[in-house]
């Protein structure tokens, strides 16, 4: 196992970040942790990285203790930390310089694990870190991260706050670099991008709701979702919530996502009690689980 | 315009009251600018512009009584109660002391926020002090609320009671302008604009904007658009 987490928990004072989390990562999987600020994402990645010690559990990166052999783990990965953490007065080329030397290598040596994200910040090799852009510093922090060509790679949350375009750009990355042979460990706040990896664990306030690939998780959603519009979103929403029948209901683009309490529900019925609460314009239609539903509805 | 660069180029469009209207773009695409020169903290180089019916260039300090504020990087202070939050925003619009005690029951009550009333701000989780901010943000009845990003890294439920308190703002008159990187919350938008490099390149209700492109969501638009 590239990742091996064994009954971690972890508090700070009063607050229990992480309770009892085990699970294990494959190598050469993409693995997502999925969940919201505050679920213990970035507490289990100092641990991992060896930052932090845990209260209780044991952890293995790279086939490494991370409490004995942490010198080692240190050598065999790379961490993206959510924050910006290069030196902003040095410049892109600079910070990578000294990220390889601090390792005991070259850029020259790895620099075909980088080149495909470095060329794109090449033209600006001179430029201080502090000044570039959000997507610029993602990549140049990511470069850093890589170019002692780490066994496994850490990143967390790096596409927080990021458009939808430089997202799904760095995805594509990612993919690259797991061809590569890398072990990722990735965290985000977004859903969508858990159909991404190819397992995924959903968390939240430092507890494991599910592990699995993230076709299994929506196919293991328990009710048939409905899509529902109406003309008006704010009253269907506040009539679905008075209704006697109402497992969930959650808004969802341009639609609410409706689940029934009832085993023999009919459509029709609750057509017939949204006009009654004088909406217009009804649609009620069968839609599939996403990974969000799923969230929702184990975090509920 | 930002020395020789124009950062937001040339512009025009029109909110109505009571619309919910998502402002969109990638990072850099002049989004923040924009938004500043509407709620008077930065005048346009050119052009013109009216916010609540009241001019940016001649009326900014009007414009400011009118609007409501919320941002993802400043919104509360850390360091007073819920409270003590209220009372001073409250203070701030101008609110009479009177007015200020009857909301701040009514919006401790509605938020449900009654046992940590007396607590620090900087203690609640991120996704009460959003709905707490935004909730200060309507504290003087603005017409007009600017939201910038106000639901990231929140869990999709908060998130989701967030956008119910959306709808029922504009359901009551207030006109809210939005910004989101989240594309599904796009689609809780009356009608949306995307901005790329400083122009407005598509203006449209959700709806309107997937036929246009012939795709299924906001995002697979955005990224057409922005993509180019």
């Amino acid at each position: 196992m590239s990742i091996s987490i064994s009954n971690i928990s972890k508090s700070y004072k009063k607050v229990k970040a992480l309770k009892d989390i085990s699970f294990e990562v494959k190598p050469n999987e993409l693995f997502g942790l999925i969940g919201p600020d505050g679920a213990g994402k970035t507490t289990l990645f100092r641990v991992l990285t060896t930052l932090l010690i845990a209260n209780e559990g044991t952890a293995r990166v790279a086939g490494f203790d991370v409490i004995k052999d942490y010198k080692s783990i240190r050598k065999s990965v790379g961490y993206m930390p959510g924050r910006f953490s290069l030196y902003q007065d040095l410049t892109i080329q600079e910070n990578l310089t000294f990220f390889a030397t601090i390792f005991g290598t070259t850029i020259a040596e790895n620099y075909d694990l980088i080149k495909d994200i470095y060329i794109q910040i090449e033209p600006f090799k001179n430029r201080r870190a502090g000044k570039l852009s959000g997507g610029m510093k993602q990549k140049l922090a990511l470069c850093c991260a890589l170019v002692h060509k780490p066994k496994v790679l850490f990143l967390d949350e790096p596409t927080t706050g990021v458009d939808p375009v430089s997202r799904k750009e760095f995805w594509e990355m990612l993919k690259r670099l797991q061809q590569k042979g890398i072990t990722i460990l990735v965290s985000t706040p977004y859903m969508d991008e858990a159909a991404l990896c190819d397992r995924i664990a959903l968390i939240q306030n430092g507890k494991i709701l599910e592990i699995d690939t993230p076709e299994a998780i929506v196919k293991h959603f328990p009710k048939q979702i409905y899509n529902v519009r109406a003309n008006n979103m704010y009253q269907l929403i506040k009539s679905l919530n008075i209704y006697k029948y109402t497992h969930s209901v959650y808004p969802f683009g341009e639609f609410v996502h409706y689940t029934d309490s009832r085993t023999n529900f009919n459509p029709e019925d609750l057509k017939a009690f949204i006009e009654s609460e004088n909406l217009s314009n009804i649609e009620i239609e069968k839609t599939e689980a996403t990974i969000e539903d799923t969230f929702m509805e184990l975090a509920k | 315009m930002f020395g020789d660069f124009a950062a937001v180029n040339a512009i025009t469009f029109e909110v109505e009251k009571g619309e919910i209207f998502g402002f969109l773009g990638a990072n850099g695409a002049g989004k923040t600018t924009a938004m500043k020169m509407l709620i008077g903290i930065s005048n346009p180089t050119s052009g013109k512009a009216t916010v609540a019916g009241f001019n940016v260039f001649t009326h900014a300090e009007d414009i400011k009584k009118n609007i409501g504020y919320m941002s993802q990087k400043f919104a509360l202070y850390d360091d007073l109660t819920v409270t003590e939050n209220i009372t001073f925003f409250g203070g701030i619009y101008g609110l009479s002391r009177k007015r200020i005690k009857e909301k701040s029951e009514i919006l401790i009550e509605e938020l449900g926020l009654k046992n940590v009333a007396n607590k620090l701000v900087g203690a609640l989780p991120l996704g009460w002090k959003q709905k707490l901010s935004f909730s200060v943000a309507l504290l003087h009845d603005p017409k007009i609320v600017f939201l910038d990003e106000p639901t990231g890294g929140v869990d999709p439920i908060t998130r989701r009671q967030f956008w119910e308190m959306i709808y029922k703002a504009a359901n009551q008159g207030t006109t809210v302008f939005v910004t989101t990187h989240y594309m599904d919350e796009a689609e809780y938008c009356d009608r949306v604009s995307i901005m790329v490099s400083g122009k407005i390149e598509a203006i449209d209700t959700p709806k309107k904007l997937k036929e246009q492109f012939k795709v299924n969501n906001m995002n697979d638009v955005f990224l057409k658009l922005a993509r180019g």
